[in-house]
């Protein structure tokens, strides 16, 4: 790891400045990804500034009845909180698959949303990819793509974004607050990662200066009744191959509201519309799960290694839609 | 279901006083207080830190080589390539005269070269005043290459493969009869084709090395297998004596094999040392583990049976192709037990190799067995099926009275009873065969079985003891602890066989400077030990008697020692007079007595190993000799979603007399957890295009974590094996045997698909 | 280089170090206190982890110069006034370990995990995530994953775990005089295969 300058930001004023003073420094929240990449010489910050201190480490209900998370809370205490587990269970069980709970009391909610895919291509120095070296090609397109993108994904980038946070986030409506020296902005959480086309090195709707300063989530009566389910390779401590975040609503037999949101297939969470769409007022039955699986995955396109997953997803939307039915929320 | 009866009841072990017991390990307090201290734990003055800088091309010339970027980072010492190295003299050739010719990790003269055999081979070392700046400054070194066209694919290479030839210790094929005919014949058969990928060995301490040079004197502090091995390949790598060298290692964190051989961070350490004139440590990256530290060799695997419709085998075929790399490895004795598990009328095994431009493949616990079994005894279960005939039925239609291969003698073989033992603990008889047939909830459920296999060794040990007038007893002995429990097994027998308290024996052990011991390999280590060990309690008893015996006013004066016995710190008539081990020292005067087995002399070593091996071949040409058993399990499958969980598991084990019940059980079921992982989890992917590892890393490698590890019942029949020192047969390999295939075919029957290539991921099962 | 004070096991210790020193380095090479280990450096194995104000961390993955005035406990520092922690010796009763490289991290993790638990924190095969999860089999394994042990002794761990909670339960039990919850591991040893599974 390159040597860098360390500087500790006691408000968010501090902050905005120094990271606009200097470009190419980063903010650490948990360092858990950021520290990472640095010892593999991906990130090469000169200048780290330290946000742990900073006062957005608090839980609070809004006055519509929503959630406003600060960027530093941590993971662990985020899916702990109880207005998270009654309100919004999915949420809690997304973050509580992920990672290690070592790696969750590091992990900032700032932090969760920014770190990078685990793409072997983009760990591995010696490889070519473009998201870490733009125009470089993409060597997993031919290589090792079991775990990559067979949604949204282009020709340059075929990488996935690895959070479970952040799909239950897509799933739930969040928005991201962020500020920088310039002001304050908000985001909606599925607008904030972005898709590869020709750029997979622009990675968010973030500007570099900008600090994450919060997620809001609205209130959600239809959260109540929510769920996460994560597949992948070993019982615990290993990232999605799929994953998904779902809330329904039933009134007499039928989807009164739904939610649905899919981890593992593509550069971002992925909010799933199509599907949502035609489940709406729809019988609350397999059948209708099932179709709206098949249509949201129509436009799903498989690489060397990783077309199974389209069949996952589709199994996955069914049994997590199913086992919302039958055994009811997470909570 | 009828199980064929165990011939005969299993006879009580040989448990003495303390041999048996689950004894607590005696380095527990120091293991769980953080004090034990590994390689990378020695603090000397003036410590240096090593990294390394691998190369991105599996073969190639270096063509240029950039240091000034490394070389100015503040506190670097030296950058160490092949343009500045000092020479190293070549790898020593690989003779079985010279067991620690064996213990070379790749033929490459590292630093000496600028020749590039495989995409990960250190080509420089930097060496700087913290970890820190050693491993930032080694990121600055620019390489380029003139490349050369390479092999690097397993599978692209695989019909290429050569016959393996037969050597002293290894056989590459062996027949009986004519297989093929017979398969051909055959009313019922199976002809399938397996595969398992590379593996590797992920101890959680990464290789590391601590070495401080004293003028021409060499300390090296290195978590390893076999020490010996260590100071001589050093020895001859740096042109000093042997004697000179002293290599320390009484904690090691982890092996599984990967320990054994001498590796680059071992040597590029003592090089950066000698180069900088400092004490220099490397630990290892995980990445540098992975590139610089051979795995285990992918395999591709024919297994072939024929039967006649009353389930008995009349052909078995196993063929197999393995790895090696062009630089250094050997062949993986995939076909081993099929040699020996199954009664077949005719037997066809052949091993082939390709030769790779990758790095060497090495010893991974059970090499063979354990990729073997996987294939053998999926197989069997495929041929019990659509003879509609239990699994176990089967097998025991087919267990053989004499070694199958060539008629000789087992010298122990309870598999029968294994299988007994276990059924009845796991509940077989509640299985219903149909595949599918079973459930909870939504998870499908399936029961698998499959035999363990695994050979006994027996190596050279040189042991002293010395009894001190105190009472106390040392064993001094250079064999090595990662987690066997040596220490204590050791001091165990010690304490029986000389009847004192267990708390009276002290073992030290994982040092050069003791008698030569045997690595730690084979499941060798706790036989060949105790082996001699038992044989030096022996002469220590009769020395003591000797001395008391000069005594007038012994009451041991005239007695012979096979009327004695040894109990209560002493020697003593039955149930009369007899005199402690401290009272007889303390009249004739003697601080301690001590006695030796073996010899580190020259001579002594040659004899040693002319011993050894005369034994070796001997014992070859009379037995077969090993551990086996029975691996129950049970498997849920989500059936949306193929992932496996392994819920239950029960293994019933033929090894002989336990000498710790704890630490027994601790390794046959550190081997289940292992082989759970490599059926359902456990890939290193090498890249075809450059043969790059491209999941260096613990989090890219699913090696098992808790919640994959269900509670694992091990049990034993105990009875000892009469040709083995206390009956002892090993126990570090034989728990992984058999697992993978226990679970393909637990799969099997939840879901009634067979998956033939490991890993059984879920992908596989949608 | 920057100044860090760290409160370690008790005593204060002021470092000069540059900013990229992990936690872990500086308590290994510069504080010399080597009982914690590293066995990855990338946050994938657990052996660096360290408790920091009573909370489990990975030290692999954190800047020592981050934790500038907390107070961490390794492995050295958990035993209290010459005892061993009552998990040391249930490792040691249990068979927790073989080679010993994972346990100070298995320990460590092992008391930040049952505090947790005593805080009412879930997991993510906590059934019912709005109320108390009892400390079963299953949930030990999962709330210890983040711990490996290449040697297998997994079996070991969660015994000498759950025997701690159960121990614990029991005082707790009789020092209020009357049962709050029910006996963690002896819940723990009946898990059942279904959830096992899970
Ligand atoms: C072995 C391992 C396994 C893992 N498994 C999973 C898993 O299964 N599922 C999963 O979801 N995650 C997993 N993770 C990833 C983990 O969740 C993330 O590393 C973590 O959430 C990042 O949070 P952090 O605070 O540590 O981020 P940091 O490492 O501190 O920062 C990450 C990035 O975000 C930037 N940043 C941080 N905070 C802010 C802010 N407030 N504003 C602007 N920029 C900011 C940093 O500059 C940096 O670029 C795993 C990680 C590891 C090491
Ligand atoms: S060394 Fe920190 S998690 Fe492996
Ligand atoms: S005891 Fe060796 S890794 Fe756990």
């Amino acid at each position: 790891m390159k040597d860098f300058a360390y500087v500790r930001a006691g408000d968010v004023t501090t902050a905005l400045r120094a990271i606009a003073a200097e470009p190419g420094a980063a903010f650490i929240g948990g360092g858990t990804n950021l520290v990472d990449l640095m010892r593999q010489d991906i990130e090469r910050p000169g200048t780290v500034i330290d946000i742990t201190t900073l006062p957005l480490d608090e839980i609070e209900e809004t006055a519509d009845g929503g959630v406003r998370v600060g960027a530093l809370v941590r993971n662990s205490h985020l899916a702990a909180h109880p207005l998270i587990r009654t309100r919004y269970p999915v949420l809690s069980q997304a973050i509580l698959t992920g990672a290690s709970a070592q790696l969750r009391n590091m992990a900032t909610v700032g932090g969760n949303l920014l770190q990078r895919t685990r793409c072997l291509y983009f760990y591995d120095g010696a490889a070519a990819c473009n998201k870490r070296r733009p125009g470089s090609g993409c060597d997993a397109l031919e290589g090792f793509n079991r775990n990559h993108a067979i949604l949204g994904a282009s020709d340059a980038c075929v990488a996935t974004h690895p959070s479970d946070m952040c799909v239950a986030l897509a799933a739930l409506d969040a928005t991201v607050e962020v500020e920088s020296v310039r002001g304050t902005r908000r985001i909606p959480l599925v607008d904030f990662h972005r898709l590869p086309g020709d750029t997979p090195d622009v990675e968010t709707a973030i500007a570099a200066d900008e600090l994450v300063t919060a997620v809001e989530l609205p209130a959600s009566p239809i959260a109540v009744n929510s769920r996460y389910r994560k597949v992948r390779d070993r019982a615990s401590y290993a990232f999605a191959l799929v994953s998904v975040a779902a809330a329904l609503e039933v009134r007499d037999g039928t989807v009164a509201g739904v939610r649905l949101a899919l981890g593992g297939v593509a550069a971002k969470p992925w909010r799933a519309r199509e599907a949502e769409r035609i489940l709406l007022d729809a019988p609350a039955t397999e059948e209708s799960f099932r179709r709206a699986a098949a249509a949201e995955l129509a436009s799903a396109t498989g690489l060397s290694q990783n077309a199974f997953k389209i069949e996952l997803a589709r199994r996955a939307i069914v049994a997590t839609l199913s086992r919302l039915l039958t055994d009811g929320s997470a909570a | 279901m009828t199980l064929t009866q165990a011939q005969s009841p299993p006879r009580p072990g040989a448990s003495g006083r303390l041999v048996g017991k689950p004894i607590d390990r005696v380095d527990g307090g120091a293991k769980t207080s953080g004090a034990a201290r590994y390689a990378a734990e020695y603090p000397y003055p003036g410590l240096a830190y090593a990294a390394l800088v691998h190369s991105t091309v599996a073969r190639g010339r270096i063509t240029g080589i950039e240091t000034a970027g490394a070389a100015a980072v503040p506190g670097v010492l030296a950058v160490i390539t092949h343009e500045n190295a000092p020479a190293m003299k070549p790898a020593p050739p690989m003779s079985v005269l010279n067991l620690s010719s064996l213990a070379t990790g790749t033929r490459v003269n590292y630093l000496n070269t600028d020749e590039v055999h495989w995409n990960g081979q250190p080509v420089a070392v930097v060496v700087a005043e913290t970890q820190d700046a050693a491993l930032h400054a080694a990121t600055l070194v620019r390489v380029t290459y003139e490349e050369f066209a390479a092999t690097v694919g397993f599978t692209a290479e695989e019909p290429n493969a050569k016959p393996q030839k037969s050597d002293m210790l290894q056989s590459g094929s062996a027949s009986k009869g004519d297989a093929e005919a017979a398969l051909a014949a055959a009313p019922v058969s199976v002809d399938l084709r397996f595969t398992t990928p590379q593996h590797n060995h992920n101890a959680i301490e990464p290789h590391a090395t601590t070495a401080v040079w004293d003028g021409d004197r060499l300390t090296v502090h290195e978590g390893t297998q076999n020490v010996a091995w260590v100071r001589d390949h050093l020895a001859a790598r740096f042109g000093i004596p042997a004697g000179s060298i002293r290599v320390i290692s009484p904690y090691v964190g982890g092996a599984f094999g990967g320990k054994t051989m001498v590796w680059a961070g071992t040597i590029l350490t003592v090089l950066a040392a000698r180069v900088t004139g400092r004490p220099v440590r490397m630990m290892l990256t995980r990445e540098g583990v992975y590139r610089t530290v051979g795995g285990r060799t992918p395999s591709a695997q024919r297994v072939a049976l024929g039967a006649g419709a009353d389930g008995r085998l009349t052909s078995l075929i196993h063929t197999s192709v393995t790895q090696v790399g062009r630089v250094g490895g050997g062949p993986e004795q995939v076909t081993s037990q099929s040699r020996h598990l199954y009664d077949a009328g005719a037997i066809l095994v052949r091993q082939s190799l390709v030769e790779l431009d990758t790095l060497s493949n090495t010893i991974m616990r059970a090499p063979g067995e354990s990729i073997g079994t996987f294939a053998l005894e999926a197989a069997v279960d495929e041929l019990a099926y659509k003879l509609d005939l239990d699994p176990i039925e089967f097998r025991m239609r087919n267990e053989p009275e004499r070694n199958p291969i060539d008629g000789k003698r087992f010298a122990h073989r309870m598999l029968r009873e294994a299988y007994a033992l276990g059924a009845e603990r796991f509940g077989w008889s509640a299985r219903t065969p149909e595949p599918g047939s079973m459930r909870d909830g939504r998870w499908l459920v399936g029961m698998g079985v499959a035999s363990a296999y695994h050979p006994s060794w027996q190596l050279p040990a040189n042991v002293t003891v010395r009894l001190s007038a105190d009472g106390t007893v040392l064993v001094r002995c250079g064999f090595h602890e990662m987690g066997m429990g040596g220490a204590t097994a050791q001091a165990q027998i010690a304490a029986d066989a000389l009847g004192v308290p267990f708390e009276a024996v002290r073992v030290e052990y994982g040092d050069s400077v003791l008698p030569t011991g045997p690595g730690a390999g084979g499941s060798g280590q706790t036989a060949s030990v105790a082996a001699s060990l038992l044989t030096a309690c022996e002469k220590l008893k009769r020395s003591m008697l000797a001395l008391a015996r000069r005594s007038s006013g012994s009451p041991l004066r005239g007695r012979r020692l096979n009327g004695l016995r040894a109990r209560d710190g002493g020697l003593w008539t039955e149930p009369g007079p007899g005199e402690t081990y401290a009272a007889i020292l303390a009249r004739a005067g003697r601080p301690h007595l001590e006695v030796a087995v073996g010899s580190d002399t020259r001579v002594g070593a040659m004899v040693g190993q002319a011993r050894f091996m005369a034994k070796f071949l001997r014992d070859r040409r009379r037995w077969m000799k090993a551990a086996c058993g029975a691996q129950f399990c049970e498997v849920r499958v989500d059936p949306d979603t193929g992932e496996v969980r392994v819920s239950r598991w029960v293994g019933a084990f033929d090894v002989g007399t336990v000498i710790n019940a704890k630490t027994a059980a601790a390794q046959l079921r550190g081997g289940i957890v292992m082989g759970i992982g490599m059926a359902l989890s456990e890939e290193t992917l090498v890249d075809p295009r450059n043969g790059r590892i491209m999941n260096p890393g613990l989090g890219e490698y699913h090696v098992p974590v808790h919640a994959d590890i269900p509670p694992i019942d091990v049990c034993y029949l105990g009875d000892p094996d009469p040709t083995m020192p206390l009956g002892l047969i090993g126990v570090g390999e034989v728990g992984i045997t058999g697992v993978a295939a226990a679970i393909a075919n637990a799969v099997h029957h939840a879901t009634g698909r067979r998956v033939r290539d490991l890993p059984i991921t879920l992908d596989k099962l949608l | 280089m920057v100044d860090v004070q760290l409160r370690v096991n008790g005593t204060i210790e002021t470092l000069d170090l540059r900013p990229r020193v992990s936690l872990l380095d500086a308590l290994r090479e510069h504080l010399g206190l080597t009982g914690t280990k590293k066995g990855c450096d990338q946050g994938a194995c657990g052996a660096c982890t360290v408790l920091v104000d009573g909370e489990r961390i990975n030290s692999c993955l954190t800047l020592a110069v981050q934790y500038t005035g907390r107070s961490i406990t390794t492995i050295e520092g958990v035993a209290g006034g010459g005892e061993p922690h009552p998990l040391q010796t249930a490792f040691i009763r249990n068979d927790g370990f073989q080679c010993g490289y994972c346990t100070s991290g298995q320990i460590c993790s092992a008391i930040g995990m049952l505090a947790e638990h005593a805080a009412g924190a879930p997991s993510a095969v906590t059934e019912h995530l709005a109320s108390r999860a009892e400390l079963t089999d299953v949930e030990i394994r999962e709330r210890m994953s983040g711990n490996l042990c290449r040697c297998g002794a997994y079996n070991g761990i969660a015994d000498a775990i759950g025997e701690v909670a159960a121990a614990a339960a029991v005082q707790e039990v009789t020092e209020t005089g009357a049962v709050r919850r029910g006996s963690a591991a002896g819940a723990a040893r009946q898990a059942t295969t279904a959830e096992a599974a899970r």
